[in-house]
């Protein structure tokens, strides 16, 4: 199994050279990309299933010692977020070839092999067991996440991206300087070995390093005060790119906080992290309240929701982290789904604007549907994936006696219930509105109401094997709390 | 670690990012070129003192320097590269397109600054009406409220 470790990074980032020769072939270039994906995912599912037989897979690249090399390591956490995560690339990159026949789509010539290096990059900031090679996985997110947001070169998105590609390299710049920080303080830069390391330094110098890493993760994650950049970016990319980046971009940054912050046993910035995390849910619901465009309110809660993630781990329990990891996996096809079908609206109506859509219940019964049950889900009600990812977090708070931030979380579930509700009377509801743009060929739909079906019926899987997936959460978060099965499959 | 070191990592970092918050993109490009030379000056001191060569003349020497921030900071350098390369992309095709040099305001503050011309407005033509008992600018006044009719939104939406 250690090979497919290796692969899982090595398969899209190889396909992405090649589809990049043969970008002008339509037939070709969807066939490689969609089986390159389908490959990883695969492989991921293969790990996941491995992993949990078997315990943690470690490969040691070029078989270098940990000290010395680069460990590429799949324990349970990233076998199942890296499971995820290929699956919801997987179906974007569908939606995308679905997406090719209209003008308003993004060039599927760029598109393929750039969401293919992303590939590449989620794979290995998910997979890697070094602090410098976490670096290198987001410096190839985000240069293919820049190439994504800007290469249609409009004004619109030209200004938003800079916003984005200024405040990311900002943010890239300090994770530099925290490489620096941690290594002169530790001498290695290895995670398993900070995890021996770290607890051992000067409380102040353990408190310096976790809000360095707070700021740095906490911007790619878009936590509160660090949000401003995202809701201003995404909604101007075209509608696969922001599925992608809202699915997945902040959630990597979740991921790697709960995973530095667990391993670190950085417990006492769990505080801090509770009110970072009640702020980001009700700024994020409050500025989603205010906006009148589908995309634009949906920003706004990418923000809220991380806000529930960062309380699960601001708990510092098993029953929170796991709570933390279940609302991971919930949130990161949810998310993408609810923009696909943003983007549906988007193709049929030729914008999103809530006072210039209307009666699409009646007119796309499809897309109302597709719309429907991931926002009842993001609102948390049974018996969708949401309420039960909720309940496990509203229970987590309870148990340790943390009310403020459980009774913070509920009120912000109503003020995104109350959003949803918005999109539902705006977009749904009232008159039929004429279309502004011809319709797209019946075969294109098609691909993209499937690709968009395909995510629904991952968040319902979600919902349906919620009793496997909340064990298999607590395992992960009971083995992060303790730290040394990361650390012994390691150093071993 | 020296006090040279330390000096020149906080004078590039504080040039850089002010520089960084600047409006202008040109001087947010060079802002991140000296960021970037602060961040790999900040590895390499990380490595501690500066030692000799690994091999001298064939012979390989005991007292050497730690080649790992060394690595480390090659691999940063080609990133930090890449990357003014690619912002100096951007700032030219801003400047294409909009004949600018400067950052510009994002949607949210055009709507709000929109809503305040909104408000002036309003309170000028209630004096108006209160002062002239005139009616009909209400159409335009709708137009106004609704943000997406504002005066650069077909810059926005195109």
């Amino acid at each position: 199994m250690t090979v497919v470790v290796g692969l899982a990074v090595v398969v899209p980032l190889l396909a992405a050279a090649a589809v990049l020769g043969v970008r002008h072939r339509a037939a070709v270039r969807d066939l490689l990309t969609l089986s390159a994906m389908a490959a990883t995912t695969g492989m991921a599912a293969a790990l996941l299933v491995a992993v949990d037989r078997d315990g943690t897979v470690v490969l040691r690249v070029g078989g270098w010692a940990p000290e010395l090399g680069i460990v590429l390591v799949a324990d349970l956490f990233a076998a199942l977020i890296l499971l995820v995560a290929s699956a919801t690339i997987l179906v974007v990159e569908l939606f995308a070839i679905g997406q090719r026949r209209t003008p308003a789509g993004a060039d599927p010539a760029v598109v393929s092999p750039i969401l293919l290096v992303l590939a590449g990059g989620v794979s290995l900031a998910i997979l890697t067991g070094d602090l410098f090679t976490l670096f290198v996985a987001f410096e190839l997110i985000l240069v293919a996440s820049y190439v994504l947001l800007t290469h249609q070169g409009r004004e619109a998105q030209i200004r938003s991206g800079m916003t984005y590609v200024v405040i990311n390299l900002f943010a890239s710049t300090l994770f530099l300087f925290g490489v620096a920080i941690v290594y002169s303080a530790t001498g290695t830069v290895n995670m398993a070995l900070l995890a021996e390391r770290v607890p051992e330094l000067p409380a102040a110098t353990q408190v310096g390093i976790g809000l360095w890493f707070l700021v740095v993760f906490g911007t790619k994650a878009a936590i509160f005060p660090l949000f401003s950049w995202l809701p201003d970016s995404y909604p101007t990319a075209p509608t696969t790119i922001t599925a992608v980046f809202a699915g997945l971009l902040t959630k990597i940054g979740v991921y790697v906080l709960i995973r530095f912050f667990t391993l670190m046993e950085l417990e006492q910035l769990g505080p801090l992290l509770l009110v970072v995390a009640g702020l980001t849910m009700i700024i994020g619901v409050a500025g989603a309240l205010a906006q009148d465009d589908v995309k634009r309110i949906l920003s706004f809660h990418v923000v809220s929701q991380i806000g529930y993630m960062i309380m699960g781990l601001g708990l510092f329990t098993v029953a929170g982290v796991a709570g933390a990891v279940l609302f991971l996996v919930h949130q990161i096809p949810v998310k993408t789904v609810m923009f696909l079908a943003g983007g549906l609206i988007e193709d049929d109506q030729g914008t999103s604007a809530l006072n210039k859509v209307g009666g699409l219940a009646t007119s796309k019964p499809v897309i109302a549907v597709l719309f429907a049950l991931p926002a009842l889900s993001l609102a948390g009600l049974p018996p969708f994936s949401g309420f039960i990812a909720k309940l496990a977090l509203a229970d987590a708070g309870m148990a340790t006696g943390a009310y403020a931030i459980v009774a913070v979380s509920l009120v912000a579930s109503i003020l995104t219930l109350l959003s949803m509700t918005k999109i539902w009377i705006g977009a749904f509801w009232g008159e039929v509105t004429p279309s502004a743009v011809p319709a797209s060929s019946r075969r294109s739909v098609t691909v993209m109401e499937t690709a968009a079906g395909l995510a629904v019926a991952g968040t319902i899987a979600v919902a349906v094997l919620a009793g496997p997936l909340w064990r298999m959460c607590e395992q992960i978060a009971t083995d992060l709390l303790l730290r040394a099965p990361y650390v012994t499959a390691v150093l071993g | 670690m020296s006090v040279a070191m330390i000096v020149a990592v906080a004078g590039l970092a504080a040039t850089g990012t002010f520089l960084v918050t600047s409006r202008s993109l040109s001087r947010i490009v060079l802002g991140f070129a000296l960021l970037g030379h602060a961040a790999v000056l900040a590895l390499l001191a990380s490595g501690g003192r500066a030692g000799d060569p690994p091999i001298v003349d064939g012979v390989v020497t005991s007292d050497t320097a730690n080649p790992l921030p060394q690595a480390l900071s090659l691999t940063a350098i080609v990133i930090s590269f890449g990357l003014t390369l690619y912002v100096l992309a951007l700032a030219r095709r801003q400047q294409m397109l909009t004949g600018g040099d400067l950052v510009e305001d994002d949607v949210e503050d055009r709507r709000i600054a929109a809503a305040e011309d909104e408000v002036a407005a309003a309170s000028d033509e209630t004096r108006a009406i209160e002062s002239h008992h005139e009616d009909g600018s209400g159409s335009e006044d709708d137009q106004r409220l609704d943000p997406s009719a504002g005066p650069r939104a077909d810059e926005v939406n195109r």
